[in-house]
């Protein structure tokens, strides 16, 4: 007779605490993530708010009027037309050097055997350990030297030699491709470059994809190279421009965020529509990107 | 022992004389294959710590020819206070964002595992932030920031509190990027997220049956199983945090009062504004030493606290 009432007893006890987890984690999901959003509102009511509306006191969370000339305001102070040139000659190098530097070094690493290659491949790995900054001044010089600063070289030529992350994100999914392809292509008569192009890249566009994603990403916010190796405002890429924006109008800052989210629009939309791919790119690593 | 030597498959493929040609012309391909990174590692890796070194024992205003001074360099950096400051606020911030980011992305993480409904939604909030970074994040963060016309403070000030001047009280300013750099903590979410998905349910269901409730469940299950990725998270994070420059160099510049000259920021200033290059290096490859030995003690720790199941492929 006791046992059913003390067992249905602790049924409800251990239902009632479930209820209160979840409405416990759905309470802190929404308030962590309203925290998250709203530093991008902010971002976007600034934008639009007048410039004597920016530094008033309260200051309102929603803009009086919305000033969307603001944004074509913001981008005519400075030759951005110019500078947006300039990032996507940079950006779309990077993309394109990181994908076919990497995919030929991950298909040595993932397919190919030779003395050396496990050293080789930690070696790689260890790169990815070096701080900037030990490398940036011989860089420096040895691109000085080459009398190539100044100019975009610089900023484009690196990609062309591969980048560990990268190069390890492909190795890891090549590895996945299952090798009995490559058997069967190469008793066809494929040599590996035919291997290479026409049965692993063919199989691998989401984790190129990924590549190509972070690969733009990363280029695209890069501020630190071209701070270093350009001085003509006429090569300026955006994040440079953006900097000198900053350094001539800062107290302007409805124009500042207008160009501001301008130059994040790229990435948010890469973002939102290839989503999964930063997941799976996450996964496949087990790293997040630069 | 008494089986013949020549076996058809032998371990190494270039055991055997017939194999051994197709071996040879098979790593003739792979270093081809590999040859772009090869010649990037020499260039711009091992050329360019090599190189770095060198420099580091000259005077070299990039200008004119460099000048061998020896050790000068480095016993210049024991005598520079700016030097120690420099490693400090490094350290400080290193710690700060990595401790605190590692404890807010595992608990958002944990949260986002639990089968919630809207999970996609809400992975998307968290990841957001940490998707866009560089030059326009850190504009925003000076305007969130704002003493006066900040959002931090006019939310404290619903609560009738004064907030600080966040970026222009020196006490204040670490703090304010460290509060910051936890707004991307959504990018080591999304890997502690994959591994939670990834520790098996027949563990958890072992410890049920123990008897175990759910912090136990988490202090011996979650825990351990996760512990290699925490460390991997701690070490990357921990190097790419003590690097970090642009975000500090756009809202701070180093001050109020060089609370927030970080190491990254006083190489910047040292080979590309001031042009002392060997100085420059130095103060480079006392980063590099210190990385590394920060790494192989995070390692030895690790043998305390990470376990690694048995084979399990990383």
């Amino acid at each position: 007779m006791q046992t059913p009432v003390v067992y249905h007893k602790r049924q409800l006890g251990i239902r009632g605490r479930a209820i209160a987890t979840t409405v416990i984690t759905y309470v802190l999901l929404l308030g962590l993530s309203i925290s998250f959003v709203l530093p991008f509102l902010w971002m976007v009511s600034t934008s639009l708010k007048l410039s004597q509306d920016v530094f008033t006191y309260p200051p309102s969370f929603f803009p009086n009027s919305f000033e969307w000339t603001n944004y074509p305001k913001g981008w005519r102070v400075l030759p951005f037309n110019t500078f947006l040139v300039n990032s996507l000659i940079v950006t779309l190098s990077n993309v394109a050097g990181n994908v076919l530097s990497c995919s030929l070094v991950a298909f040595g690493f993932a397919r190919l055997q030779g003395r050396g290659r496990n050293f080789l491949f930690l070696l790689l790995l260890a790169t990815l350990m070096i701080p900037r900054e030990v490398t940036i001044i011989p860089r420096f010089l040895m691109f000085s030297a080459a009398g190539l600063t100044n100019t975009l070289w610089p900023l484009v030529l690196p990609a062309w030699f591969g980048y560990a992350f990268f190069i390890f994100l492909l190795r890891q999914f090549f590895m996945g491709i299952p090798i009995d392809l490559d058997h069967s292509a190469r008793i066809d008569g494929a040599n590996n470059w035919q291997i290479l192009t026409q049965i692993i890249l063919p199989l691998s566009q989401p984790a190129l994809a990924s590549v190509a994603i972070f690969a733009f990403i990363g280029n695209w916010s890069n501020l630190l190279d071209p701070l270093i190796y350009l001085r003509s405002t006429e090569l300026y890429t955006l994040a440079l421009g953006l900097n000198l924006f900053r350094g001539q109008n800062f107290t302007q800052f409805n124009l500042l965020m207008a160009v501001s989210i301008i130059t994040l629009i790229p990435v948010l939309l890469m973002f939102f529509f290839s989503q999964k791919l930063f997941v799976q790119g996450v996964s496949l690593t087990g790293m997040g990107g630069r | 022992m008494t089986n013949a030597q020549p076996t058809p498959i032998p371990t190494p493929p270039n055991g055997k004389p017939k194999i051994g040609g197709m071996a040879r012309k098979e790593e003739r391909s792979f270093y081809l294959f590999i040859l772009p990174w090869i010649i990037g590692f020499l260039l711009f890796d091992a050329g360019a710590i090599i190189a770095s070194f060198g420099i580091s024992f000259t005077n070299w205003s990039a200008l004119s020819a460099p000048a061998y001074v020896g050790t000068l360099n480095y016993s210049r950096l024991i005598a520079d206070q700016v030097f120690y400051k420099a490693m400090g606020n490094s350290l400080y911030y290193g710690l700060g964002s990595v401790g605190l980011g590692t404890i807010v992305s595992f608990l958002l993480a944990l949260l986002l595992n639990q089968n919630v409904w809207g999970m996609s939604l809400f992975r998307t909030i968290f990841y957001l932030p940490s998707v866009v970074s560089g030059i326009a994040v850190a504009i925003l963060w000076i305007m969130i920031l704002h003493q006066d016309f900040g959002l931090i403070n006019s939310f404290l000030a619903w609560f009738g509190i004064k907030g600080p001047g966040w970026l222009v009280q020196p006490q204040w300013a670490m703090p304010s990027l460290i509060l910051m750099s936890l707004w991307s903590a959504g990018g080591s979410m999304v890997i502690y997220l994959a591994g939670l998905q990834s520790v098996p349910t027949h563990l958890y269901e072992a410890a049920e049956i123990d008897g175990a409730d759910t912090f136990q469940k988490f202090w011996t299950v979650t825990v351990p199983m996760m512990s290699p990725v925490i460390l991997y998270n701690l070490i990357v994070g921990f190097i790419a945090s003590i690097q970090g420059f642009v975000t500090v160099y756009v809202m701070t510049n180093g001050g109020p009062a060089n609370a927030t000259l970080v190491y990254g920021l006083y190489i910047y200033r040292t080979a590309f504004i001031n042009f002392q290059m060997g100085y420059a290096s130095a103060l480079a490859w006392v980063l590099l030493v210190v990385i590394i030995l920060i790494t192989v003690v995070q390692f030895i720790v690790a043998r305390y606290w990470v376990y690694y199941e048995g084979d399990l492929k990383s």
